[in-house]
């Protein structure tokens, strides 16, 4: 069993939490302008980081608030809790889910 | 003007709805607590003893969600009524007239009182927040009330919770919302040995037979054969 730290409630088990997926995926702009791409991309496109991830988490059986964790992918460890809207904090290694761009699936029509 | 175009509670004390309504003494009568069925098999299962854990369910118990910015000026006129808004995780406030505060969240209060508070307390709310952002709730309905007590009730608790009940991080009078049994509860230690928990109406029955289930070991005299 993982050990969360809530930034509200503090250390609680994993079980009282959900999973809210990449953190920090800013919504568009303009999102009338964007093409049927740009707009799957932002909806459906994700890093799939072996590492240090940025996600976001919410202590459903907790303060039901929403958080964002920096979290190794390979280990659990979790490197850094912090609040919705703060910029993850610096760590020695770096974040690698900053948006890439990312190439064009086979057929994907532009 | 009927009952569903205005809420009970912010009717007049004394209008002739509210005497139709929940001063009907005939109507509290007919009240069924969720836990009701299991009082006889409360009463047998609880232990006696220096093993000994007592479960009983208090029903009624008038209840009041608060969604509110504790240090907006709706929080601290709400603050005024209830004796205070908690600041932080665990902690509980108390006022006046047996009003004691649980904290949900940053933004999320529950207020619980006797049964007798129920045609006062969310009126009284509901006028102090006012036009505030926020909002004021009778939840009296939505959950019910057991009291787990005795030298062995943290033990019964620690078999189906997670979170850590040893006294030096869950002192007297701290509150925290949890799940016990799978049952998500705010979970409130109002005594060394006195636990309420406030599960909501439809999973009173499981939590309760559950709770039976895990006191029956104490009923036993005998030390468990893995000591």
């Amino acid at each position: 069993m993982l050990l969360f730290t809530c930034p509200n409630c503090g250390p609680r088990n994993e079980t009282e939490f959900h999973y809210g997926g990449q953190a920090h995926v800013p919504y568009p702009e303009h999102p009338d302008q964007l093409t049927d791409r740009e707009w799957a991309e932002y909806l459906f496109y994700r890093e799939n980081t072996k590492g240090i991830f940025a996600e976001r988490w919410v202590h459903s059986t907790g303060c039901r608030q929403w958080f964002n964790m920096l979290r190794d992918t390979v280990s659990y460890d979790v490197k850094a809790v912090y609040r919705m809207g703060e910029q993850p904090p610096a760590l020695a290694e770096p974040v690698s889910n900053q948006p890439t761009s990312i190439s064009a699936p086979e057929g994907a029509k532009s | 003007m009927s009952l569903l175009e205005k809420p009970y509670f912010l009717m007049p004390k004394g209008s002739a709805e509210m005497a139709n309504s929940v001063n009907n003494t005939g109507v509290a009568a007919l009240r069924r607590s969720p836990a009701e069925h299991l009082w006889t098999d409360f009463t047998v299962g609880s232990v006696a003893g220096e093993r000994g854990v007592t479960l009983r369910e208090v029903p009624f118990q008038t209840m009041v969600g608060i969604r509110v910015d504790p240090v907006s000026e709706a929080g601290v006129r709400l603050a005024d009524v209830t004796g205070g808004l908690p600041v932080r995780c665990g902690e509980v406030t108390t006022g006046p007239a047996g009003v004691s505060v649980l904290w949900l969240g940053p933004d999320d209060f529950l207020a619980i009182a006797p049964g007798d508070a129920q045609d006062r307390l969310p009126g009284l709310l509901v006028a102090a927040l006012g036009d505030g952002a926020g909002q004021v709730v009778d939840l009296s309905s939505n959950r019910t009330t057991f009291e787990l007590s005795g030298p062995s009730a943290r033990a019964v608790l620690e078999k189906s919770c997670a979170a850590d009940l040893h006294p030096r991080s869950f002192a007297v009078g701290t509150a925290i919302t949890t799940e016990v049994g799978k049952v998500p509860t705010p979970l409130w230690k109002t005594g060394e040995e006195t636990f309420m928990l406030f599960p909501r109406a439809s999973l009173a029955d499981h939590l309760g037979r559950w709770l039976l289930d895990g006191l029956k070991e104490f009923a036993s005299d005998r030390n468990p054969s893995w000591l």
